[in-house]
Parts: C-alpha cells; sequence; structure tokens
C-alpha cells in the first residue's frame, strides 16, 4: 500500500507535534507518525519548562497539563550551606511550570490534528525511502502491516535516540563527555519547597546535577544526570541517585511512584541538520540547552520553524538542502547556535570544578541580587566574582 | 552482548548513543546488530538500570 504526503514527521513528542501543526496550518497534506501506541507515554523528562517562550510557539497553558508552577529555582553547593536562588523580581510572579509531559505531549499533538494533520500511533519508521541518492519517504511498520509513505519533505523528531538523522546520513554522533545518562523517581510523601526547583552540583552528579521538581506539597520528580565519561560501571547513575536520597532524610522518608530513565545531549550545534528534503528537529538535532538539560522550549520552537519552512518549500517546489538551510536551518541556528555553544562550555567549564570550589561559587555568588532567571545572568555574575572561571568563552557572553 | 529485560526500561539511552550506529528501539524491544558492534561499551555505561552486559566488557 502507497500513501502519498506533502509532509511527513516522524515522532509526535512537542517538536513533531509542534512541526505537523505549523506545516498543517499552512494547507499542507501533513502525516504524524508515533511509534508509541499512546503519545507522550512512556514520560522521559524531568517536567519542567519555564514560561517564557510559551507564546512564541502559540501554546495556551491548560490547567490539564500543568501540576504545579514555580516562582523560581535555587541552586545548591555540593556542601548545601549555600544557594543561589534565580527568582522573579515580584513574589506570586511564577516563573515556569512543572508539567505533566504525556498530557502536554497529547496536547500539542491535538493541536496539530485540529490543525489537519493526520496522526498515526503505534506506527514506527523502519527504514527511509531513498530515490536517486534522495530521501522521499519512509516504511512505516502499522499494526495492519508495513506500508510505503512518500513525501515532498520528511521531518526527524524522533528523539535522542534518533535513527531517521543517521539514515539519511547527517551527522549527530556525540561524545562521551556530551551524553548524559538520567534516571529519576517520582517521589511522595517528602520534604519540598513548593515553590522552586532545585539543583544541586558537584560529586554528587559529576558532569551533571540532582534535580528536584516540586509537583505539589510533599511530591517531587527527584532526578540526576551524569555525564557518560565519568561513569565506569553499569547501573552507575542509579547509585549515585540512590546514594543522594539516602543522604537526605526529607528525600528518604518519601515513596517512588514512578521510575522515568532516559539520555540527553549536552553538546553544541552539530554541522548541519539538514539535507534535501529533510530536516531535524528538537532532541534529534542535538538541540538541548547543555547547560540546563532542557529541550523541551527548543524542540517546539525548532518545529515550528521547520513546519513554516516545509510550507515556503513546498510552495516553491524546491526542498533542496541548499533551500532548506536557507528557510530552516539558518533561523535555528540564529536562535540557538551561539547560546548552545556558551552553554557548552560553560557546561565543560562546570564538570571540571571540585567541590571545593563549587562551595566558594556559590557562597561568592549567593550574595549577588540576580533579578533575571537566566544562564547568562548567572554566567555574568560568575564573571564579576571569578572572570578567570569563564575567560575562554568571555567573547559569548 | 544481552540485554536483561527484567531490567531494561526501553528508554533508547543506549540506541542514542551507540557510535556505531548498531542498536535499534523497536516499541519493546531493543535490537543490536553484533556485527557492527565496535565495542565501545558506551551503552553498557550509559543504561542508567545497568541492563546491558557483554563478555568483553572489562
Amino acid at each position: 500500500m502507497k500513501y502519498e504526503y506533502d509532509v511527513l514527521v516522524i515522532g509526535a513528542g512537542p517538536g513533531g507535534s509542534t512541526a505537523a501543526r505549523y506545516a498543517a496550518r499552512n494547507n499542507l497534506k501533513v502525516l504524524l507518525i508515533e511509534k508509541r501506541p499512546d503519545i507522550g507515554s512512556p514520560v522521559r523528562c524531568g517536567e519542567g519548562i519555564s514560561k517564557s517562550w510559551l507564546p512564541e510557539v502559540e501554546i495556551e497553558p491548560q490547567k490539564q497539563w500543568i501540576s504545579n508552577e514555580v516562582e523560581g529555582a535555587r541552586i545548591f553547593s555540593p556542601d548545601e550551606k549555600n544557594h543561589i536562588k534565580l527568582s522573579a523580581s515580584k513574589a506570586g510572579n511564577e516563573v515556569g511550570y512543572i508539567i505533566e509531559r504525556d498530557k502536554f505531549d497529547k496536547y500539542l499533538a491535538s493541536l496539530a490534528a485540529r490543525e489537519g494533520a493526520e496522526i498515526w500511533v503505534k506506527s514506527p519508521a523502519i527504514s527511509l525511502i531513498f530515490e536517486n541518492g534522495k530521501v522521499v519517504g519512509a516504511k512505516v511498520r502499522k499494526p495492519e502491516g508495513v506500508v510505503d509513505v512518500y513525501a515532498k519533505i520528511i521531518i526527524g523528531a524522533d528523539g535522542f535516540e534518533s535513527q531517521v538523522g543517521r539514515w539519511a546520513k547527517i551527522n549527530t554522533l556525540l561524545n562521551q563527555r556530551d551524553i548524559v545518562s538520567c534516571i529519576e523517581y517520582r517521589m511522595v510523601g517528602i520534604d519540598v519547597n513548593k515553590d522552586y526547583t532545585d539543583f544541586y552540583l558537584g560529586s554528587c552528579a559529576p558532569g551533571g546535577y540532582v534535580w528536584v521538581f516540586p509537583k505539589g506539597k510533599d511530591e517531587a520528580n527527584v532526578g540526576i544526570g551524569v555525564a557518560l565519561n565519568k561513569l565506569k560501571e553499569p547501573g552507575e547513575v542509579k547509585k549515585y541517585l540512590d546514594d543522594f536520597i539516602e543522604k537526605h532524610p526529607g528525600l528518604k522518608k518519601g515513596k517512588i511512584i514512578q521510575l522515568i530513565t532516559g539520555a540527553v545531549s549536552t553538546c553544541y550545534m552539530p554541522k548541519t541538520i539538514v539535507t534535501d528534503n529533510v530536516m531535524l528537529v528538537g532532541d534529534a538535532a542535538r538541540l538541548i540547552d547543555p547547560i540546563t538539560g532542557g529541550g523541551v522550549a527548543n524542540a517546539c520552537i525548532s518545529g515550528k520553524l521547520a513546519g513554516e519552512a516545509a510550507a515556503e518549500a513546498i510552495k516553491v517546489k524546491n526542498t533542496s538542502k541548499e533551500f532548506l538551510y536557507e528557510k530552516y536551518e539558518k533561523k535555528v541556528r540564529e536562535k540557538f547556535e551561539k547560546k548552545n555553544l556558551r552553554n557548552w562550555y560553560a557546561k565543560e567549564k562546570l564538570s571540571e570544578l571540585s567541590d571545593e570550589t563549587l562551595n566558594k561559587l556559590v557562597d561568592a555568588i549567593s550574595s549577588v541580587e540576580l533579578t533575571s532567571i537566566s544562564v547568562k545572568s548567572l554566567l555574568d555574575a560568575v564573571q564579576k566574582k571569578y572572570p578567570e572561571l569563564v575567560k575562554e568563552f568571555e567573547d559569548l557572553l | 552482548m544481552s540485554v536483561d529485560t527484567s531490567k531494561c526500561n526501553y528508554c533508547g539511552a543506549c540506541v542514542g548513543s551507540c557510535p556505531a550506529n548498531c542498536m535499534f528501539l523497536d516499541e519493546t524491544r531493543i535490537v543490536i546488530d553484533e556485527n557492527s558492534c565496535i565495542k565501545c561499551g558506551f551503552c553498557i555505561r550509559v543504561c542508567p538500570m545497568g541492563a546491558i552486559s557483554a563478555e568483553w566488557f572489562k
């Protein structure tokens, strides 16, 4: 059986659904496929997002996917004697949400569907179809059998484990230092500050951090990411998290109601994220913020750009890599290239610091008034106190 | 190489980390192409559950 579409989007996470939504809005015939039977599930996410970018991709906050609102973030030193507080200038001005990712992802898919995109669940792409060396579609395994789907443009939104990029020969391979292994427990019956997302740095999580994202008054996502180049033994990342919880009575008394695992990339932007007829978005394009590990915002923003670029490309019948570079990749670079490079340098520097140095650093920064909640404002504060720490990438600040 | 299915969470951490592109995440299955494996051990160390093992690792 043969199907034909203008755009085939592979993967119905936030990036894929947003790409499908904007492509469909521009009157394209769009198919969005998801390998899992249930969009958004299983969740692989800490579920903390900031509010600021939602209007850019026209997402109206919905009660159904918000479990908590937070005022800011606290970053704790390894000895936990001090913390840096990043919070809204005015009390009651919440800056972020802790979301229910499965419901959030379903909501974004529903927005794509309402714009006219067709959606197939439980339908993984198993290979790409090539003609004259160019990608022209994908073989999709529906429950009813394998079908050929042809499309003028294929958008790879298949996440960290992306196959589309590899199949299309777009190099998105990662170095060990830029892979972070993650595990998270959703815990109830714990002591938690409902108003802040908490981050713990240092040897408790080499090359990464521990997070506590409150989902309610006694409930939170308690997770950890550790860089692959710091891991030696199988299953070591779980031991790091269990050790952390063991040392914190307020967490130790809780119960685990969910176990989530996954990995994130913490690299700067790859050399390219397009080829003829193909664009990569979100985690598949390695667009995750290297220092926070946050990927949802960048996935949605790149998804929007890809959906709009697809419309332009199909309108003028030019889906070449040069055109897709001009209409998509260039815009993604303008948005993320410098910022991700800066945050990659910051991450590399951070992972080298000893607990002792981090204690001093957090102590020094904790006295500085930080009004803007951003990595940039934090790095500016570091530069004022310890210019040598950011010397290597001061031109990016 | 083998994947202990009682530990595996099918999260894809191994698949995305594989530099040889020899792993594939099916809906509820990790498929490994042993012929393309370069024995780097990334998948074994990155797996948050410690579900992957191999005779040659260590």
